[in-house]
């Protein structure tokens, strides 16, 4: 390795030894598109005419009384941020000549994101997903199968995401030579978390212009949900080396932080080592992870990305809950409000955003809106029965 | 003279290479475990491989992974594995015993801690499977501190100037993977490894035990052809462990595997032959 993958006392690269040589021609790859300027273009190409970038920065109308700016991830095509990243790996995969992608995937996000990368660069494409997840996200698992990927259900461990993460992982390490895993967040083995948040970095940059275009200064603070980490990552990293602007990351405080029940790990995890990297885990106190909850999938993870923690740890970033009631809440009052439907994950950000907005009216506020929440008609409908 | 090395110098002087055994602490119960890991002995392993459940264990297949599920299921927790591994130091004061586990079991602990625990109930080495050289020289320190040998893995991908890290930081043994992929998926072994195993031998590592997907005497002797100091068996005994007379079952295909001139191992329950 070139780069020692570490974040402050976070990171590394803790993998068996014969995915070390996978680890490495993969940071090469990386390490070398970045310096490429051919790499650069098409992937700006692809980001511009089939994705849909710059995404807007839209300035709510009626909540928050125009200080809260949304960054419109939902708009991307594939309806979420990992557009981004997808599209990146999957050129990087066609650069190492692999021929095959293989990807976990909790609700599915991911893996549809995965398999339309797959199907756009004509690359064979696995999806690993639990097995009850499979059941439950019907849908994402026919849009998958439209775009010409398979869907493997996971059936080991706890049947989980974190368990699809160990069968991808599995995998690859019979598999490396002709395929790429394509990990979808900011985590994992050196060199995912430093790679997933280059491609993902996109979103600050952007951010960062359009809110001093519109307001002539810098945010009060920058706000995002945090599961893996990969577009809170992506939002905050253009805006790190401005000191006075806030960072805040927000966990599933899911049934509540007292409990067992949510997936808040920078504030209730210990550091461990989990899917290839030193970082804070869900965990009991012999080193077994623990099961995670959210009202949303992509937040439902005992694990985060290694710089997230680093940036807690430094006092950067601080990083909050949302319950599962107050994301509902909030996606409720966007749509009412902004007619905008969020994810629930974004939802838990435009909670925060809302707290910090009522505690510090005059705050100016930057919200990473991540993702659309089409995916999540179902669950709401179920939610708003049970309300009833 | 360490465990390892009187071990191996008595195979090199009965002109055989050694036979090791894994299974996994706590499976399928902790009051199972010490009845078959004596079948181990008695069946002729000259070590042992003890594995720590881990809930996460991303280097096996189905069948070590299932084993340490069910161990967690039936409440094995790493304080029950350091009293079996004491427990069976007691009854075999020579055998040496190898620990494999997860990073994150070792962290919960603390490095040293946990080194030094296993270092009191017994254990002769220690291997982390999800931590390869290039981490591991924090890691080896703790235990070399504690009297705990760091194996390190080599598979035939690895490049020298890692082997040179597995050469320098490595005691006991090296363990050799015989092939991509996790342990016992079923594939067979690629056994042409002389060149790794002369590799490891010009970089000064400890003695070659070739593992993932040894389950036949011919996967032995292809081992020992090949310059292998040792095999180690998993994934087969594994799948016997759980057994009505899962100890005998061990015994037996330990016993095929070691008398050369023995019967071939029965087959395993689904009817195919793996680690």
């Amino acid at each position: 390795m070139r780069l020692n993958g570490r974040f402050g006392r976070f990171g590394g690269c803790y993998v068996p030894e014969i995915l070390l040589p996978a680890l490495e021609q993969l940071e090469a790859a990386f390490l070398h598109a970045e310096e490429d300027a051919a790499f650069g273009a098409e992937l700006d190409a692809l980001l511009t005419t089939y994705a849909g970038r710059p995404t807007p920065l839209t300035r709510c109308r009626n909540l928050g009384h125009g200080r809260i700016y949304l960054k419109r991830e939902d708009l991307l095509h594939g309806g979420a941020h990992k557009t981004n990243q997808v599209l990146a790996q999957g050129l990087l995969a066609k650069r190492m000549g692999k021929t095959r992608l293989i990807a976990e995937t909790g609700a599915g996000q991911h893996g549809v994101a995965t398999a339309m990368v797959g199907a756009l660069l004509g690359l064979e494409t696995e999806i690993y997903m639990g097995a009850d997840d499979v059941e439950r996200q019907a849908l994402n698992v026919h849009r998958m199968g439209l775009m010409g990927a398979r869907v493997i259900p996971v059936t080991t461990g706890d049947r989980t995401l974190k368990d699809a993460v160990n069968e991808a992982l599995r995998d690859w390490a019979g598999s490396f030579e002709n395929t790429h895993y394509l990990l979808g967040t900011a985590a994992g083995p050196h060199p995912f978390p430093l790679m997933v948040r280059q491609f993902q970095r996109v979103i600050g940059r952007e951010a960062r212009e359009q809110i001093l275009a519109a307001e002539a200064r810098l945010p009060d603070a920058v706000v995002a949900c945090v599961g893996g980490g990969s577009n809170a990552i992506g939002l905050f990293s253009d805006f790190v080396a401005d000191e006075r602007v806030r960072l805040i990351g927000v966990e599933a405080a899911g049934r509540g932080l007292h409990g067992s029940d949510h997936g808040a790990t920078l504030q209730r995890g210990t550091p461990g080592i989990l899917h290839g990297s030193e970082t804070l885990i869900l965990q009991d106190r012999h080193g077994q992870v623990s099961d995670s909850w959210s009202i949303s999938a992509g937040l439902d993870y005992p694990a985060v990305g290694p710089e997230h923690a680093h940036l807690q740890d430094i006092g950067r970033a601080t990083y909050v809950g949302a319950s599962d009631d107050e994301a509902f809440a909030a996606f409720k009052a966007l749509a009412r409000t902004e007619g905008i439907v969020p994810a629930l994950e974004s939802a838990h950000a435009i909670a925060e955003a809302l707290r910090l907005h009522e505690a510090e009216p005059d705050a100016l506020i930057v919200v990473g809106l991540s993702g659309r929440g089409d995916k999540d008609m179902a669950s709401v409908q179920s939610l708003l029965e049970a309300a009833q | 003279m360490s465990r390892y090395a009187s071990m191996f110098a008595a195979c090199r002087a009965e002109n055989r290479i050694a036979f090791g055994g894994f299974l996994m602490l706590g499976h399928p119960s902790p009051s199972a475990t010490a009845e078959l890991l004596d079948a181990l002995v008695e069946g002729g392993a000259d070590m042992v491989e003890l594995g720590i459940p881990f809930s996460d264990p991303v280097a096996d297949g189905p069948v070590i992974a299932r084993a340490g599920k069910q161990a967690l299921d039936a409440g094995v927790t790493p304080d029950d594995c350091l009293a079996m591994i004491a427990d069976f130091r007691a009854r075999h004061p020579d055998v040496p015993v190898g620990i494999l586990t997860y990073a994150n079991i070792v962290m919960a602990r603390g490095r040293a801690t946990f080194a030094r625990e296993l270092a009191d109930a017994g254990a002769d080495s220690l291997l982390v499977a999800d931590v390869p050289a290039i981490e591991a020289e924090p890691w080896a320190g703790d235990m070399i501190a504690a009297g705990i040998d760091p194996v390190l893995i080599a598979a035939p991908n690895t490049p020298d100037s890692a082997l040179q890290r597995v050469a320098s930081l490595g005691r006991g043994y090296t363990y050799c993977v015989a092939r991509s992929g996790v342990t016992g998926s079923g594939e067979a072994p690629r056994l042409a490894h002389g060149a790794l195993f002369a590799a490891l031998e010009r970089n000064g590592a400890p003695p070659p035990v070739l593992g993932f997907g040894i389950s036949t005497a011919d996967h032995v002797a292809a081992a020992a052809e090949a310059g292998a100091a040792g095999v180690i068996v998993g994934s087969a005994l594994v799948q016997l462990a759980p057994l009505e007379d899962g100890p005998a079952r061990v015994r037996d295909y330990c016993r095929a595997l070691t008398q050369p001139n023995g019967s071939q191992p029965r087959a395993t329950p689904s009817g195919a032959v793996m680690m």
